[in-house]
C-alpha cells in the first residue's frame, strides 16, 4: 500500500467515524497522533520485514475504527529504509524530526538497531524493536518486545538436554558469521560448559553470508555425532537454510537422529520453501501461528480479515509469526500507556509503558518488565510440520523475565538493566540516581 | 538392561489391562497389543513402540509404519486405521482389517522425535523377519546407525537365525557396537576385535571413545587390554581414513566446483568472448531458476502424475527464455555499447536491477517452492559414513554435458566458426562476409542461455527468489578471470580448481577463513598475472588466449 492510499483510507474511516458516531467528530478536528513504522520495504530484508509493516497498518487501522486514542486519530508514517543500515538512521531522524512522529515501530536486523540507537537517543524518540536478538544491549529509548538470550536460545538447549528433548550430550553451533551468531554462541557456549558440558563436546561453526554448499560441515557434523546424542543449535540466517537442510536430507540425516533447533527460521521464512526436508527439526520462538487458544484465533482471524480487505499480495498464504506478534502486544501496550499517561509524550508513555500488561497471543498475560525495557514471555518449541507450520511440542509453564545482559559472559554479568524512574542505568555497574537522564554517558563503555 | 526390559514389559502388561478393561471385551489379545500404539501421551506411546520391539512380532509392522508416516489414525474406541500409502480413506489395521472408517471421528497421534527415534529401530527389527534378503539388510544397515541397548535381545535373536552372510555380519557388528557397553572387560575385548576386523570406518569414533581421557582425567574404559585393543584398531584405520577423507573432499570439491562452472559458462561466452561486462548475468541463472519453478506448476496443474520428470523439459525451456531475454538485451541496449566497458557495466548493473524488480513484481517478493523430484533426493552412502548425494553427482553430470554442449557449438558448428573468427578480427571477419552483428546476437544469446541451464541446477540446491543471481555474480567473475578472459577450458580448470582448494581448505581453516583464503589466493594470481583481467575482446582477448 503506498502512502497516499493509506492517508486515503484513514480520511475514509475519519469520514465514516464522523458519520457514525458524533464523538469521533471532535477526534478528527484535533491533531493525529502519528506512528513511524521503519521497516525495510525492498532489498533482502523485505522478505521478513514487509508483514510487520502490514500488521502496525493493521492494529492502527483498527484503534482508528474504535475512535483512535485520547480521542484523536492514529496516522501512520510509512518510511522505506531499504535493507541499507545508514539509511535506517537517515530514515529515523526523519520520522522523528521532520514527521514528529511519538513512536516507531520498526527495524529487523541488530545492525540496523545499532545504527538507529544513537539517533533515537540523541533525539529523544520511542522504538519498539520485535525482533529475537542477541541481548548485550539496553536503551532509554528502546522497548523490546522480542526475545532476549535467555527467552529463547537457553530454554531451547535446556528442552534438548532434557530427557524428553533427547538428552543431547554434544553440540554443534553453527551460525552465520555476524554479530547475532557470534554472540548469542558465546552465550551458549557458557551456559553449556557451566551445565558440565565439556570443551571437546561442543563444536563452533561459521559460514559466511550466502553461503549454499554446506556438504563438509554436514559430513562433519555427521562425524560429530556418531558417538554421542548430538543436537545441532542453528543460528543460520535467512536464504542459507534451505540449502543447511536439504543437505542433511541428502545425507541422510533425520531430524530423530540429530535435531537441528533454529532461532531464526519461523511460518514466514517457511512460506517460500519445500518443507519436506524440514520436517521433525525444531525452533524455538515466543510463539507460534498454531498456538490453540482464543487470543491466538482472534489474532489470526484479525490478520486473516485485513490481509483479505486490503487484498495483500500472498493472499490466503499469508502468515503471522513471532515478531508479527510482539509489534501486536506491542502496539496494545503503547495504547494502554498512552492513554493511562494521558498524553503520546515520549517521556509520560516511556514511564507509563513499564508494567503494562496485555493478554497475548501466546495465551499468557505479558507483561512488560518494571524495569528492563523487555517483556516477559513464555518460551514455546516446535517442530516443522508438513504444512509449513509448527507443531509445539514444548513451553515453559509461563512466561520468563528477559536477562539483557547475560549472566553467562564474564564481561556483562554485574551490568545493570534499569531504567526504574528517576533510576537512569542500562549499561554501568550500578545505578545511578538523577531526574535527568545521562544516555551518552550511560550507554559509553 | 534385563531389569529395564522387565520395567516395559510390566508397563506395557498394565497399560494393556487398562485397555482391555476400558475397551469392549470382544477386542482379541492381538489386536489389544497393536492397539497400545494408539494411547494418547508420547511417554506411553514410546512405551508401547519399545514394548512391540520387545515382542518381536512382524504383525506390528503395518501399524508402526503407519505411524512413522503419519498415517495411523485412532477413533474413539481405540481402533488403529491407516490411511493407504497413495491416499485415499483410511481402512483399519485392527479387529477386522481393512473396513474403511466412515463417519468415525478419527484422531491423529501426537509425533514428537523421542517417539520417531524409539520407532526407528523397531520397524528396522521387525523387518528382519522379511523373507525379502534385501529388505533384512536394508533393516540391518539402519539398525546399526543409532543401536539401542535395549534391543540387544531381540537384535541377537535375529543374528542366530539369519540366513544370509551379509546381514548376518552386519548384524553381529551391531551386537559388537553393543557389547562395548558391556560390564564384563573380556566381551567388550572381544567386541573391539571384531570391530576392528571390520574395517568400517564410521566405527571410528567408538574406538576413540574408549582411548580418550574422562573429565577426571582417568580413562573412559578402566581395562588396559581393551584400551590397547582398540588403539591398535585406531592406528590400523589411519591410512584408510586418509584416503576416504582425501575421496570425500575432491568429491565435495568437484561438486562445488561444478556448480561454479555451470555459473560460470554463461559468463565465460559473454564476458570472456565478447567482451561484455555482464552485471546482468546473475540474472540470467535467476530466470533460468523462475523458468524451472514455472515448468513446475505447469506440470503440477496439467501433468502431476510425471511431475517428477519436470525437470526434463524445465531445461530446454529454460535455455530458450533466457537466451531470449539475451538477445533482446543485446539487440536494444548491449550493441550500442561495445568498446566502451564502463558503459556497458553500468547499464548492464541497471538492467539486472530492472530484471529482479519485474520477477519481485510478476512473481513475489518471497522465494518460490522449487522440489527436488524424488530422483534427485537422497543419495548413495559410496565409502563408510561418506553420503555423496544423487542431486550432487546429477549436477556434476549435468556440468560435464553443459560443457560438452557449448564445445559442439563453438568448435563443430557454423555458429561457433563465425564467433571465433569474429572474436579473433573483427573487421576482417566481416570483410569475409560474416554478419558480425548476427553472430554478436547469437552469441550473446547463447551465453545467456547457458547461464539458464545453470540456473535450473542452482534451484535445485538452494533458494529461489529474485536475488538468487546476486550471490553468484561475484564468484562467476572470479572464476572466469582466474581461467583466463577469452578461454573455455580456463573456466573449467578455473571453477574445478577453486571448488577442491576452498573443500580442502575448508576442513582445516572454516567456511569463514576457507573463502577468504581462496580471494586471496585469487588476488596474488592476478598480480601476477594482470593481463587476464579486464582484456578486451578482440586481439587482447586472443592474446589471453594464447599465452
Amino acid at each position: 500500500m503506498t502512502l497516499r492510499t493509506l492517508i486515503a483510507s484513514l480520511a475514509v474511516v475519519g469520514v465514516l467515524g464522523w458519520l457514525g458516531a458524533p464523538a469521533a467528530q471532535a477526534a478528527a478536528t484535533k491533531e493525529p497522533i502519528k506512528v513511524g513504522i521503519l521497516h525495510s520495504l525492498s532489498g533482502t530484508m523485505a522478505i521478513s520485514e514487509t508483514s510487520l509493516r502490514d500488521v502496525v497498518l493493521m492494529m492502527v487501522e483498527e484503534q482508528n475504527k474504535k475512535g483512535g486514542v485520547l480521542g484523536r486519530k492514529l496516522e501512520a508514517v510509512v518510511v522505506d529504509p531499504a535493507s541499507n543500515w545508514p539509511l535506517f538512521a537517515e530514515k529515523a531522524r526523519e520520522l522523528i524530526e521532520r514527521d514528529k512522529v511519538d513512536v516507531v515501530f520498526g527495524c529487523w536486523t541488530s545492525v540496523s538497531r545499532k545504527s538507529v540507537l544513537p539517533v533515537f537517543e540523541e533525539l529523544n524518540g520511542l522504538l519498539l524493536y520485535p525482533v529475537q536478538y542477541e541481548g548485550e544491549e539496553s536503551s532509554f529509548n528502546v522497548f523490546y518486545t522480542g526475545a532476549a538470550p535467555n527467552q529463547q536460545a537457553i530454554p531451547a538447549v535446556e528442552y534438548l538436554m532434557s530427557e524428553e528433548g533427547g538428552g543431547a550430550k554434544r553440540w554443534v553451533l553453527l551460525g552465520t558469521d555476524y554479530v547475532y551468531p557470534r554472540t548469542t554462541n558465546k552465550i551458549l557456549r557458557h551456559f553449556l560448559l557451566s551445565k558440565g558440558v565439556a570443551e571437546k563436546d561442543i563444536m563452533e561453526t561459521y559460514t559466511p553470508f550466502g553461503h549454499s554448499d554446506y556438504q563438509t560441515i554436514v559430513a562433519d557434523i555427521k562425524k560429530f555425532a556418531a558417538s554421542k546424542p548430538t543436537a545441532v543449535v542453528s543460528t543460520i540466517n535467512g536464504d542459507s537454510n534451505v540449502p543447511f537442510y536439504k543437505e542433511l536430507g541428502n545425507q541422510g540425516v533425520k531430524a530423530e537422529d540429530i535435531p537441528v533447533v533454529a532461532f531464526s527460521v519461523g511460518e514466514e521464512e517457511l512460506r517460500g520453501i519445500d518443507t519436506t526436508p524440514l520436517v521433525g527439526h525444531l525452533a524455538a520462538w515466543n510463539y507460534f501461528m498454531s498456538m490453540d487458544n482464543s487470543f491466538n484465533k482472534e489474532f489470526v482471524k484479525q490478520w486473516e480479515a485485513y490481509v483479505k480487505e486490503h487484498n495483500l499480495p500472498g493472499g490466503s498464504k499469508r502468515v503471522t509469526n513471532d515478531p508479527m506478534e510482539a509489534h501486536y502486544i506491542g502496539f496494545k501496550m503503547w495504547v494502554q500507556a498512552v492513554e493511562q499517561a494521558g498524553t503520546p509524550d515520549v517521556d509520560a508513555v516511556r514511564q507509563a509503558l513499564a508494567g503494562q500488561v496485555v493478554a497475548g497471543p501466546s495465551g499468557y498475560s505479558i507483561k512488560m518488565d518494571e524495569k528492563n525495557h523487555h517483556l516477559h514471555k513464555p518460551v514455546v518449541i516446535g517442530e516443522v510440520n508438513e504444512d509449513g507450520q509448527f507443531d509445539i511440542v514444548w513451553q515453559t509453564d509461563g512466561p520468563i523475565r528477559a536477562q539483557a545482559w547475560s549472566p553467562y559472559i564474564p564481561d556483562s554479568a554485574d551490568r545493570v538493566a534499569d531504567w526504574t524512574y528517576p533510576w537512569v542505568c542500562g549499561n554501568c555497574k550500578q545505578g545511578r540516581f538523577g531526574g535527568k537522564p545521562e544516555v551518552a554517558a550511560a550507554a559509553a563503555p | 538392561m534385563k531389569g529395564a526390559g522387565g520395567v516395559s514389559r510390566w508397563v506395557f502388561s498394565a497399560c494393556m489391562a487398562v485397555l482391555v478393561c476400558g475397551a469392549a471385551a470382544a477386542v482379541r489379545g492381538a489386536d489389544a497389543e497393536l492397539e497400545t500404539l494408539g494411547v494418547k501421551s508420547r511417554k506411553q506411546l514410546i512405551r508401547a513402540v519399545v514394548a512391540a520391539g520387545h515382542r518381536d512380532d512382524p504383525a506390528a509392522l503395518p501399524v508402526l509404519e503407519a505411524l512413522r508416516e503419519r498415517r495411523l489414525r485412532v477413533d474413539e474406541t481405540g481402533r488403529l486405521y491407516a490411511i493407504p500409502p497413495e491416499g485415499g480413506a483410511a481402512l483399519s489395521l485392527t479387529r477386522g482389517a481393512g473396513e474403511p472408517a466412515g463417519e468415525r471421528s478419527l484422531r491423529k497421534p501426537r509425533l514428537n522425535n523421542l517417539v520417531r527415534r524409539s520407532l526407528q529401530p523397531v520397524i528396522a527389527l521387525l523387518e528382519l523377519h522379511s523373507d525379502d534378503r534385501e529388505v533384512r539388510y536394508a533393516a540391518a544397515q539402519q539398525l546399526g546407525k543409532y543401536p539401542r541397548e535395549d534391543l540387544l535381545e531381540p537384535i541377537g535373536r535375529a543374528q542366530q537365525r539369519e540366513t544370509d552372510p551379509a546381514t548376518r555380519e552386519a548384524l553381529d557388528l551391531i551386537l559388537a557396537q553393543l557389547q562395548l557397553k558391556s560390564d564384563d572387560a573380556s566381551v567388550r575385548l572381544a567386541a573391539v576385535e571384531r570391530i576392528a576386523d571390520s574395517g568400517d570406518l564410521s566405527l571410528q569414533p567408538l574406538l576413540e571413545e574408549l582411548v580418550a581421557l574422562g573429565d577426571d582425567g582417568s580413562f573412559a574404559e578402566p581395562d588396559a587390554r581393551v584400551r590397547s585393543a582398540a588403539k591398535a584398531a585406531l592406528g590400523s584405520f589411519a591410512l584408510e581414513q586418509w584416503l576416504v577423507d582425501a575421496a570425500k573432499h575432491l568429491f565435495y570439491g568437484l561438486s562445488l566446483g561444478s556448480v561454479l562452472l555451470l555459473a560460470a559458462l554463461g559468463l565465460a561466452i559473454t564476458f570472456g568472448l565478447m567482451g561484455v561486462i555482464n552485471m546482468a548475468h546473475g540474472e540470467m541463472l535467476m530466470l533460468g531458476a523462475y523458468a524451472t519453478y514455472s515448468v513446475q506448476l505447469l506440470f503440477q496443474s496439467y501433468a502431476p502424475e510425471s511431475l517428477d520428470y519436470y525437470l526434463v523439459a524445465a531445461v530446454p525451456l529454460a535455455f530458450g527464455v533466457t537466451a531470449l531475454v539475451g538477445m533482446l538485451l543485446e539487440r536494444s541496449v548491449i550493441r550500442f555499447l561495445y568498446g566502451r566497458p564502463l558503459e556497458t557495466l553500468l547499464a548492464t548493473w541497471g538492467i539486472s536491477l530492472i530484471l529482479i524488480q519485474t520477477v519481485r513484481l510478476s512473481f513475489g517478493a518471497q522465494n518460490v517452492t522449487v522440489a527436488n523430484p524424488t530422483w534427485l533426493s537422497g543419495g548413495f552412502e559410496i565409502l563408510d559414513g561418506v553420503v555423496f548425494p544423487t542431486s550432487r553427482i546429477v549436477i556434476i553430470f549435468f556440468a560435464a554435458a553443459v560443457v560438452a554442449f557449448v564445445w559442439l557449438i563453438i568448435q563443430r558448428t557454423r555458429l561457433g566458426l563465425e564467433v571465433r573468427a569474429v572474436t579473433q578480427n573483427r573487421s576482417m571477419a566481416a570483410s569475409l562476409g560474416i554478419s558480425t552483428d548476427r553472430v554478436d546476437t547469437l552469441t550473446f544469446g547463447l551465453g545467456s542461455g547457458i547461464a539458464g541451464l545453470g540456473g535450473v541446477a542452482l534451484s535445485q540446491l538452494g533458494n529461489v527468489g529474485p536475488e538468487l543471481g546476486q550471490a553468484y555474480i561475484v564468484d562467476s567473475f572470479m572464476v572466469v578471470v582466474l581461467g583466463g578472459v577469452g578461454k573455455l577450458a580456463g573456466t573449467i580448470v578455473g571453477a574445478l580448481g577453486l571448488g577442491v582448494v576452498n573443500k580442502f581448505l575448508e576442513p582445516v581453516s572454516g567456511a569463514v577463513l576457507g573463502k577468504i583464503g581462496v580471494l586471496v589466493f585469487l588476488i596474488l594470481f592476478i598480480q601476477r598475472r594482470p593481463e587476464g583481467i579486464f582484456a578486451q575482446r578482440g586481439r587482447a582477448a586472443e592474446q589471453n588466449g594464447q599465452s
